[in-house]
Parts: structure tokens; sequence; C-alpha cells
């Protein structure tokens, strides 16, 4: 399968790689996929005081392209409020990288992956707040 | 070191995809093209042209049956494998349904095979698709036990194309025999690699494929048994070429291509089976001290140019992008059309991860040391880079079982 520069790029380069302390009240995990489809990412945000995400960690077990998704989807997030960064759309890392038509899963996992996580970290605090 | 200097990349490791052809088999092969050559249609009997393409096609028919000691009448030409899969089941089929229409098979075999067998389906027929031991082979019992009365057919490959496997015919062959049962082998995999000694064997019908053994694509050939003689129905009418059992114009070039080929194999298998497994040994030896990696398929009943390795936690398709200097395949469903783990795997028994993690090497003709020793490292390197990016991995390392985890599917 022939993919776009800025896929490989991405894969072979990727940006943001690794973990984040999943205990840290201000670091939202989101786990998605599954390995017996043969993708599995997980994507992390550490939020500061402001709302706005400082820094984003990622691994990922699956194809080149969930790799990228995953990749692209971290630099983008970073300087963005939660609520921003949760209107990014499967359909612009498509197009960003373009993913080929049967890839577009790929993108859609990054989607469900930062959603996951920006979940993740508002019912932490709920939590905090709570208690 | 000269050697190493003039290693070329990406290095061939997807022997059993097809082979290159043998450069004596491509001069042979040019010789039967233009009008300096012998371009005649072997069918024409009225002048030299004819004659002398006729020859040229009796020569290679001598070839091919001497590989695998089968008279050359035994031989008929088709286009590949996948088309001596289709005559001989559907062939058999046909002609002994009113015997009966129950036909046995295997989960592991070829795509041409498996969807031959469905097809009969639609048309009425019953077939029984065996599970593989873990090991990829099949149990003799196990075959005996779905024998029925109304078995015509049992279709068994000699070389698994993906784990590489041998089965074991003789005795299936056998089997078959003793109950008035057709037995065919697709032997795509196996012809030129593992020694075939039909006049000993009691198999009524085997495909051939002249690419994977240094040939040209395009050609194969089904050996259809005389004595006692099995009979097929044509898949494929017009001129009645090949005694009535494949007809179309014979292409010439191809079949002496076939032939040379099958000439080739047979004077030095035994040396370039030597080198092949010394080589396979050395990829095995090398990567098998790496952690959580498997090799797929009985080692002991194996083709010597065949290595299947599942890399835990590391998906497919990404670690084929990661060795884009070495040419494999993988089981990942990323690489297939289908978008389906391998079934093979599956069927003995691998779990989904490790039928997405699979690789297969592939070693011919053609291979290196330096091209092993260089693939080894590359693996590692590269295996190493992907766990690094792989939460399974890190799940793995922190002592969690995968299997205890919900994960959300999608």
């Amino acid at each position: 399968m022939a993919y776009s520069e800025k896929l490989m790029d991405h894969y072979e380069n990727p940006r943001n790689v690794g973990s984040l302390d999943k205990k840290d009240a201000s670091v939202g995990t989101g786990m998605v996929g599954a390995p017996a489809c043969g993708d599995v990412m997980k994507l992390q945000i550490k939020v500061g005081d402001d709302g706005v995400i400082e820094d984003a960690r990622f691994k990922t077990y699956g194809c080149g392209s969930a790799i990228a998704s995953s990749s692209l989807l971290t630099e983008w997030v970073k300087g963005k409020t939660l609520e921003e960064a949760s209107e990014i759309k499967n359909s612009q890392i498509a197009d960003e990288l373009a993913l080929p038509p049967v890839k577009v899963h790929c993108s859609v996992l990054a989607e469900d992956a930062i959603k996951a996580a920006i979940d993740d970290f508002k019912s932490k605090q709920s939590a905090e707040s709570a208690a | 070191m000269e050697i190493a200097k003039k290693m070329k990349l990406p290095i061939y490791l997807d022997y059993s995809a097809t082979t290159p052809a043998d450069s004596r088999v491509a001069e042979k092969m040019a010789a039967c093209m233009t009008i300096d050559g012998d371009f005649g249609n072997p069918a024409s009997r009225s002048h030299v042209f004819g004659w002398k393409s006729d020859e040229l096609v009796n020569e290679a028919r001598k070839h091919v049956a001497a590989l695998i000691n089968a008279d050359p009448k035994e031989i008929v030409w088709t286009s590949g494998a996948t088309e001596s899969d289709n005559l001989a089941i559907k062939g058999a089929a046909h002609f002994y349904q009113r015997k009966g229409k129950h036909i046995i098979t295997c989960k592991t075999e070829h795509k041409a095979v498996l969807d031959t067998c469905r097809q009969l389906e639609r048309e009425g027929f019953d077939v029984t698709y065996l599970d593989p031991e873990e090991n990829g082979l099949i149990e003799l019992a196990k075959l005996k036990s779905v024998m029925r009365k109304d078995t015509v057919l049992v279709s068994i490959m000699h070389v698994n194309n993906e784990i590489g496997v041998i089965q074991d015919i003789a005795a299936i062959g056998k089997l078959c025999r003793s109950r008035g049962v057709i037995f065919h082998v697709d032997a795509a995999q196996s012809a030129g690699k593992v020694e075939i000694d039909l006049a000993n064997l009691d198999v009524d019908l085997m495909s051939f494929s002249a690419h994977k053994i240094y040939g040209p694509k395009g050609i194969g050939a089904l050996y259809v048994q005389r004595k006692p003689r099995v009979r097929i129905e044509a898949q494929m009418h017009g001129g009645g070429h090949e005694r009535g059992m494949r007809s179309g114009t014979l292409a010439v070039h191809q079949i002496v291509g076939m032939g040379e080929a099958f000439r080739i194999a047979k004077e030095e298998m035994a040396e370039e089976n030597a080198h092949i497994l010394v080589l396979r040994n050395r990829l095995w030896e090398g990567l098998k001290g790496m952690e959580e990696v498997y090799l797929n398929g009985d080692i002991e009943h194996h083709v010597a140019g065949n290595l299947n390795v599942s890399f835990n936690f590391v998906e497919g398709e990404s670690l084929i992008m990661a060795l884009k200097d070495i040419a494999v395949s993988s089981g990942s469903a990323c690489t297939s059309a289908s978008l389906e783990p391998s079934y093979v795997l599956r069927a003995i028994g691998r779990n989904d991860e490790l039928a997405h993690s699979s690789i297969r090497f592939s070693i011919g003709r053609f291979t290196t040391e330096e091209e092993i020793d260089y693939t080894i490292q590359l693996v590692k390197n590269k295996v190493a880079k992907l766990r690094d990016l792989s939460p399974l991995w890190e799940m793995y390392q922190d002592g969690i079982d995968l299997n205890s985890v919900q994960w959300a599917a999608h």
C-alpha cells in the first residue's frame, strides 16, 4: 500500500511516544480498540489548571496508519483547551494523513481515544471535587 | 566482505509468494516467441512449425513428469495451480457424483481449494472441513472418522503455503485408496522442495505451479493418474487439447519454461535444500532468543524454505512497514484483502493477536548468508522499536494479563 509522506514521517518518527502517570489527577487516559481487532491506542493528556492541555503522550499497537494517526493527534491537542480538543474530527486526521479508505477506521479510533482521555480526566476531576 | 558490499536492498524473502525465473528458464522461453524462434502452434499437424513446437512441449512434459516420477502422459497443462485445483476438484466431483457427493478437505488449505469446495457446496455437494492439530498436521484417525459411504474425494495439500508444514500424503493416500476415495493433493508449494514419487504414492490427482520453483507465472499442471485410471470432467471446453481434459492452445513458451524449471529442480534440489535449510536454521537461531516470539507450524515436518514467526504485541503490518528493507508477508488482517487475520493461523489455534503479529519469511535459491544476518539484526531492532510504542507490551511488562482486560471492541 502506498502511504503519504506525512503518514510515513509520523510512522517513522512518531511524536510524543510514552506514558504519563495514570494516577495523577491532572492526567486523563483513554485506551481504545482491542488486540483481537489488531489495534489498541492509549492516549494520555496532562491538563493545566487553566483547562489547557499541556502535554500528551501515546502508545499504539496497530498498523502504520494507527500509529501515525495517534502521533498526529498528540501534536494537535497540545495547547488546546479540552473543548477544542474534543472538537477534533476523525475526518481531519484522515485528510491530513491522506489515509486510504480501508484505513479510515484508524482515524476514528484516534478520535475515540482523545474523547476517552477527556472523559477520564473529567470524571477524575468530579470525583476529586466530590471528595 | 566483497559479498556484503554487493548485497542489494530490499532483500527478497517471499519465495513462497513467487520466485524469480531462473535465467536458464527465461532464455529457453525467449527462444519460443519470435519469427526467428519456435513460435508454432503444437496443434498444427501440417507443417514443421507445429511439429517443432509439439516436440518442445513433449520434452517439457517429460521434465515435469521426471521430477515427480510420473508418466508424461499423466501431465495436463493448465494456467497454474489454482486452475489445476479447480479442474481436479470440480472435475472429479462432477464425474463421480453418482457414487456420492461428500468431499473432505482441511481448514488450512489454499483458497483455490477452499473456494472451489464452497462452490461445490452451492451445487449440492456436502463438504467436511477438517481441523488440523496445533502443529498444522492432520491426524489420520480424525480423517478416518469423518469418512462416509458417500465420500468420493479428499483434497489435502502437501506443503502449507503459510506455515510450511508437510502433510503425510503417503499415509493419507493409503487410507483413501483402501476406501476407494479419490485423493487430490495441491503440491504448489512442495514440488522441487520435497521428494515426490508418484509411482509409489496413492495419489490420484496432484496440482503444480511453475512460478513457485523459478519458472514463469501463468503456467501449471495437473497430474491425472492413469493406473488405476482417474476420470475428471473438463472445465474448459474447446479444441480437445490435453486429451479433452483442458482445451486451449498450448502456451509453448510458458510450458518450455516450466519444463526447464522442473528439470533444474530435479538436478539441483538436494544441494539447494541443504543450502536453504542452513539459512532457515540460522534465521530461527537468530530470532528465537527474543522474548515472546512464537514459531508457527511443526518444525520437524517442515519445508526447508519457510519460517513463520509471531512477534507478540507487535502488529504485523506496522512491522512490515518497518522492515521495508526486506520483502516478507504477514498474517495480519491489515495486509490481506479480506481484512481478516490469517485463517491458517487461526485454524491451528493461534489467537487473533498472534495471527495479527505473524511474519512469513521464505528463503530460496538466491538467498545469501549475509542477507539472513542483515535480516536478523533488522527484525530485532524494529520489533524492539515497535514494542516501545506498544501499549500491550507495556501492560505485559507490568504483569497485566491481557485476557483479563475489558477491551472496548469496535
